[in-house]
């Protein structure tokens, strides 16, 4: 069982949810049962290829996925996964 | 080595009594020299903050103009300055608030072509203006000439704060190689932002500029701070230098700036959509006035439209529009509206694809209503 932290850009497609609990044994598998829960999370996350979107950064605990064994990285019970997307709150143009 | 006078000394004096910071410390602050790109949320707090610490040359870049709807986080801007240049009235709040310290201003856009030759000057830059051509630009500019940059970002309720390109330490590209497709993370403008929020995170930029240039405590390198107004919770993740990266990586592909709003995907000349899908407010004005048959459907949220309504719409917000498709006829004519024309403009692509043949966009939404056909319709 993980925590997954919903950052505020995506809770709309959660259901407004900011954290949610998920079973899994790997950050591929907690994600998956994330975006079964939530399927219109899926295009955000996902690429059409199904990759992990590359403005959407995933930390197990303190620690970039990418960093250790990206996607396979083993959950275990009281790990929290953070999904960082980028975000810009300016005028688009300056 | 300069020295400080006498006004100086009474003027910095609770820095000058605390060792961390002291005669020595005070006098790094002189001679230092920060570039504030942009006089807005994040702009505000960290120029007033880092004019009063005593920088001694401060450049600020900024062209664009004070407006309400500035006033609820850009404490550098009064009421009085609405219309202003934003980089006059900026200055005339430094310029009181500490009249020794030295202030350039670089009237423009900030640009590929003009980057360097701004940058160059100055010893850190601190990107305050939160769009993403601008922080790849900043970004690539700051690896390249290998000056520290103090990042900040906001969304609504959240910040994020971090220092890039020190040696050896990553870049934002390190953190995110490419930036989201446009449309897909709303600005403050669609998103709306905490007033205080940009205070906040604006203030740990400051407090990490002026900790870089006294070369004090442990800097907020390789750490992403995330900060939580609404649970007031700040957590902080792992930054590392990715080897990979294409600008501060072992085999860098890029070596000069490049076209920032072609790598965001924002087209050089926004074309004014001729769509055929689009009708102008003062014509559904007249559709309404002729008593056509029509109806005219509102997509924003809820809260959007108890700020300000047009007669005779009716509310479904976009994000219910699939669920609530059977409250549409699909043989009516149908007009979508929303603050700017952005979400009405998806609420028509999702109503033609759904069957629904005689739907039109009215260009520019609420706003434009406001300014074409009834004043008496708020702005926000």
């Amino acid at each position: 069982m993980a925590r997954i932290l919903i950052p505020t850009p995506l809770r709309q497609f959660a259901e407004k949810n900011d954290t949610v609990e998920v079973e899994g044994a790997t950050v591929g598998e907690a994600l998956t049962a994330l975006i079964t829960r939530f399927p219109d999370l899926k295009k955000n996350l996902y690429s059409d290829e199904g990759k992990l979107r590359s403005f959407v950064n995933v930390y197990l605990n303190d620690e970039d996925i990418r960093y250790i064994k990206k996607e396979a990285s083993p959950v275990v019970a009281g790990d929290t996964l953070s999904i960082v997307p980028s975000i810009a709150g300016g005028r688009a143009h300056a | 080595m300069p020295e400080l006078s006498k006004e100086e000394i009474l003027r910095y004096s609770r820095h000058l009594i605390m060792p961390e910071v002291g005669m020595e410390g005070q006098l790094k602050l002189k001679q230092s020299s920060v570039l504030l790109v942009g006089a807005g949320g994040l702009g505000a707090p960290l120029a007033m903050y880092l004019t009063a610490a005593g920088i001694g040359r401060i450049g600020l870049v900024d062209f664009d103009v004070v407006d309400f709807t500035n006033l609820q986080r850009q404490v550098i801007h009064g009421t009085k300055d609405v219309g202003k240049k934003k980089i006059d009235s900026a200055f005339e709040s430094m310029r009181d608030i500490n009249p020794f310290v030295q202030l350039e201003r670089h009237e423009t856009a900030l640009s590929s072509e003009n980057a360097f030759e701004i940058f160059k000057n100055y010893d850190y830059v601190v990107d305050g203006t939160d769009n993403f051509p601008t922080r790849y630009l900043v970004n690539d500019a700051c690896v390249l000439l290998k000056k520290p940059n103090v990042y900040g970002s906001i969304f609504r309720f959240e910040g994020q704060a971090t220092v890039f390109a020190t040696e050896g330490g990553p870049c934002y590209r390190c953190l995110y190689p490419e930036p989201p497709p446009p449309g897909l993370v709303p600005s403050c403008a669609e998103g709306g932002v905490l007033g205080i929020l940009p205070g906040v995170i604006g203030l740990i930029q400051a407090t990490e500029t002026v900790k870089l240039i006294l070369d004090i405590g442990q800097p907020l390198i390789g750490r992403l701070l995330l900060y939580d107004a609404l649970n007031m919770k700040f957590r902080e993740l792992k930054l590392r230098r990715n080897p990979e990266c294409p600008v501060c990586g072992d085999n860098r592909t890029i070596h000069e700036l490049i076209d920032y709003q072609q790598f965001c995907g924002i087209p050089q000349h926004q074309p004014e959509p001729t769509v055929q899908g689009e009708i102008e407010p003062t014509e559904v004005k007249q559709k309404q006035d002729r008593g056509d048959n029509f109806v005219l459907v509102d997509v924003r949220e809820p809260h959007e439209f108890q700020i300000a309504r047009i007669p005779g719409s009716i509310l479904i917000p976009l994000g219910d529009l699939p669920k609530r498709l059977n409250e549409l006829d699909p043989n009516a004519e149908i007009v979508m509206h929303c603050k700017m024309g952005g979400r009405s403009a998806k609420a028509c692509d999702l109503l033609k694809q759904n069957g629904y043949p005689k739907v039109r966009n009215m260009k520019g939404g609420i706003l434009a209503w406001s300014e074409k056909v009834d004043a008496s319709v708020p702005k926000y």
